[in-house]
C-alpha cells in the first residue's frame, strides 16, 4: 500500500506522501532497478519514524534500505533538539557498527610473495573472532572506564597506534559527553572480555586491491593509488552496545510508554533526563567501538610486520554507520543545530565542514561503502548536495534482498567457497554457516546502490576496491 | 511442536508453544538455544537459578530471553536444559534452573546481537471461548532475534 503511494521527484529519488499520521514525508533514494526489491515493510518503517514528535522535513530512506528495527537499515532522520525525542531503534542494536579503511605501501606483487592464505590465516590467529571471541586484553573495570570516556584516544595513549590514526576517525575516535556511570554493569560486564575483538555476524576484515579509481584528484588526497593494497575493518561496539541498547529501550518503555505502531520507537524527549543518559551512553557504546578497531589496527600492523619490514599501514578513515549526534544542518532556509540519527547510512559531508579531518577539508571526507563478503567495496568522497538534499548522509552498504533462513536452503558454504577461490579470493571463517549467511546473493548488488549515490550527488565516486581475503567472524 | 523458524529478511523469527505460558516460555528458551548452538547438546557443568523481571509480559520475555546472551558474554556461559520455571503473572516476575557449561568448549553458530520487540506476540490460547490462534489451546511467543 505505500509503494504504491510513492511519487518520483526527481531521477532515483521518490516522495512518500503523508499519510497515517506522518509528520513529514518519506524521501527515498532508489534506482528503478531496485524499486523492485523494495520492502513494502521498510517503507512502513519510513512512514513510523515520520511520525515520532519533533521529526523535520523529511523521513530519508537510501538506496539501501532494509527491514530494521524501529527505523529501517539505511534510514535518516533529523530531530528539533527542543521539541524532538531520541529513540534507541533511530541507532540500532550495533552502536557504532563502523568501518575503517587502511592504506598499506604493498602491492599485489608483494601479497603472491607471502600468500593471500598465509596472511589471512596468519591475521586471523591474532585477531580474536566468533561469538563469544574474547579479547587477549585483561581490562579493570577503571580501564573500561577510561576506553568509554576516549574511545581511540585511549588506545592510542595506551601504545596502540598513533595520532594519525585517530585523526583520520569520525569525531577524533571520542565521542564528546561520554559517561561511564550512564552505562551499566551488565553492559560493562558483557564489553569486558571483547575489547580488540572483531565479532561474528557481518562483520569481517578484508585485505584489498585497488581496482579503479574514478577521481584523480580526490583519491590523491585520500592516499589512493591503483594497485594499492587497502585492509578493511567492520565491527561495532558488541556486546557492551547490545546491552545499552537494550537498557534504555526497556528504561524509556517504562518512563514514556510504548508506542503503538512499533514498540521498538519507543522514545525519550532529546532534553529529558533520560534522553541525556541514553546519548551519553551511546557515545560510552560508540568509543568501545573506536577503541576495538584502533586495537585491531595495531594488532594488523605488527602481524604484517613479520612478513614485510618495512610496511607502512595508514588510517585513510574511520566512518560510523549507527549513531546518533548533534549537527548543523539547514532546514527550511535556517542553518539549525538538530539531533540526527543514522542508523545504517554513512556520514556525507562536503568540503569546509568543520567536523571532518583537516588533510580533507577540501576535498570533502571519505565515504566508506563495504559491500558483501567477496564483492567490491567503494570509497566515496562526501559533497555539500548530501547536505542540501540528505542532511549529509549516504548509504552504508549493499543491504540485504534475502533471509538467512532461504540462503541456507539454497547454497552451500562449498559451493560458495569454491565460487570466492575460483575468483582468487582466499576465505578464513570461523563458521561455515555464517559464510552461507553472509553469502553475496543474499544482498542487493552493491554496484547499483553506490550508483544511486553517485548520480544523486550524495556521495561522489572515488575508488573501487576489490577482496583478495576475507577473514569473517 | 516446541518451536518454528520462520522466513526474515535480515534476522531470525521464530515461534514457540505450549499448554501453558510457562511451556511457551521454555521453548521460545530452546528455540533461542537452537539459534546459538544448534542441535549441540550441553553437558550439565552445573546449573544457576535464574531471576527476571519485566514491568509487562513482553518485557519478561525480553528479559528472559536475553539472560542467555548475558550469561554467554559476561561469564562465558553456554545454556542448556531450563527446568521448573515459574512465573508470576502479575508481578511479572520468573524463576527457572539452567545447567550451563563452559562456553568455549563448543561451536557456536550464531552470534544473536538482542533479543527485539519486532513482532514480538504472546497470545494466549483462548479470550471469552473464542480462540486467539490457530493452534488450538496453546500459548503461541514469537520472537525476531537481531543476528
Amino acid at each position: 500500500m505505500y509503494k504504491e503511494t510513492l511519487k518520483k521527484i526527481s531521477e532515483n529519488i521518490y516522495e512518500l506522501p503523508m499519510i497515517n499520521g506522518m509528520l513529514v514525508p518519506g524521501k527515498i533514494f532508489f534506482s528503478e532497478k531496485l524499486l523492485e526489491n523494495l520492502e513494502e515493510d521498510a517503507l512502513k518503517q519510513i512512514a513510523n519514524v515520520a511520525r515520532l514528535t519533533g521529526i523535520l522535513n523529511a523521513s530519508i530512506g537510501l538506496s539501501d534500505m532494509h527491514v530494521g528495527y524501529g527505523f529501517p537499515i539505511g534510514g535518516v532522520a533529523v530531530f528539533d533538539i527542543d521539541r524532538g525525542v531520541i529513540s534507541p531503534g533511530g541507532v540500532g542494536y550495533d552502536i557504532n557498527c563502523s568501518v575503517r579503511l587502511l592504506k598499506t605501501n604493498l602491492t599485489e606483487k608483494d601479497i603472491e610473495k607471502v600468500g593471500r592464505r598465509e596472511l589471512i590465516h596468519s591475521i586471523f590467529r591474532t585477531i580474536p573472532s566468533g561469538v563469544g571471541g574474547k579479547s587477549k586484553l585483561r581490562l579493570t573495570k577503571e580501564d573500561l572506564n577510561e576506553v568509554l570516556k576516549d574511545g581511540a584516544q585511549w588506545a592510542v595513549k595506551n601504545g596502540y597506534g598513533n595520532k594519525v590514526d585517530y585523526l583520520h576517525t569520525e569525531d577524533n575516535g571520542k565521542l564528546p559527553h561520554a559517561n561511564p556511570l550512564d552505562v551499566s554493569e551488565r553492559a560493562k560486564q558483557r564489553g569486558m572480555s571483547q575489547l580488540g575483538s572483531l565479532g561474528a555476524g557481518n562483520h569481517f576484515l578484508e585485505i584489498q586491491r585497488v581496482e579503479e579509481i574514478f577521481d584523480e584528484r580526490v583519491a590523491n588526497v585520500f592516499g589512493l593509488k591503483k594497485g594499492m593494497i587497502t585492509i578493511m575493518i567492520h565491527c561495532g561496539s558488541r556486546g557492551l552496545g547490545h546491552q545499552v541498547a537494550s537498557d534504555y529501550i526497556q528504561l524509556m518503555g517504562k518512563e514514556y510508554g510504548w508506542p503503538e505502531f512499533d514498540r521498538e520507537l519507543v522514545n525519550a524527549p532529546i532534553k529529558s533526563e533520560l534522553g541525556k543518559k541514553y546519548l551519553s551512553a551511546m557515545a560510552c557504546a560508540a568509543n568501545f567501538a573506536f577503541a576495538n578497531k584502533q586495537m585491531i589496527t595495531h594488532w594488523i600492523r605488527e602481524d604484517l610486520k613479520r612478513y614485510f619490514e618495512k610496511i607502512k599501514i595508514d588510517v585513510v578513515y574511520d566512518v560510523c554507520h549507527n549513531i546518533a549526534k548533534f549537527e548543523n544542518h539547514l532546514i527550511d532556509g535556517d542553518n539549525k543545530e538538530v539531533l540526527i540519527m543514522r542508523k545504517g547510512a554513512t556520514r556525507s559531508f562536503g568540503p569546509g565542514r568543520k567536523e571532518i579531518p583537516e588533510d580533507y577539508l577540501k576535498t570533502g571526507q571519505p565515504v566508506i561503502i563495504p559491500g558483501s563478503m567477496g564483492t567490491s567495496s567503494y570509497v566515496l568522497v562526501g559533497t555539500e548536495n548530501a547536505e542540501k538534499l540528505s542532511f549529509g548522509s549516504t548509504a552504508h552498504g549493499a543491504g540485504r534482498v534475502e533471509s538467512r533462513t532461504s540462503a541456507r536452503k539454497s547454497i552451500t558454504a562449498d559451493e560458495i567457497k569454491t565460487q570466492l577461490e575460483k575468483r582468487g579470493i582466499e576465505i578464513e571463517a570461523g563458521s561455515y554457516k555464517g559464510i552461507v549467511e553472509e553469502a553475496p546473493e543474499v544482498y542487493k548488488d552493491i554496484d547499483e546502490v553506490v550508483k544511486v549515490s553517485d548520480k544523486t550527488g550524495i556521495g561522489k565516486l572515488v575508488a573501487k576496491l576489490v577482496p583478495l581475503a576475507v577473514m569473517k567472524g | 511442536m516446541k518451536y518454528k523458524f520462520l522466513s526474515h529478511t535480515a534476522d531470525i523469527k521464530f515461534q514457540a508453544f505450549g499448554n501453558s505460558l510457562e511451556e511457551a516460555f521454555e521453548n521460545s528458551f530452546e528455540a533461542l538455544k537452537q539459534v546459538i548452538v544448534d542441535k549441540t547438546k550441553i553437558k550439565n557443568k552445573k546449573t544457576i537459578t535464574i531471576k527476571v523481571k519485566g514491568n509487562d509480559l513482553k518485557e519478561l520475555l525480553y528479559n528472559f530471553l536475553e539472560e542467555t546472551l548475558f550469561l554467554l558474554d559476561a561469564k562465558d556461559f553456554i545454556v542448556g536444559e531450563i527446568k521448573n520455571i515459574k512465573i508470576d503473572k502479575d508481578k511479572f516476575q520468573l524463576t527457572g534452573e539452567v545447567v550451563v557449561d563452559m562456553a568455549s568448549d563448543y561451536k557456536i553458530s550464531n552470534d544473536v546481537k538482542a533479543i527485539t520487540y519486532n513482532d514480538m506476540e504472546i497470545v494466549s490460547p483462548s479470550k471469552n471461548g473464542v480462540s486467539q490462534t490457530k493452534y488450538k489451546n496453546k500459548f503461541v511467543i514469537q520472537v525476531v532475534l537481531d543476528v
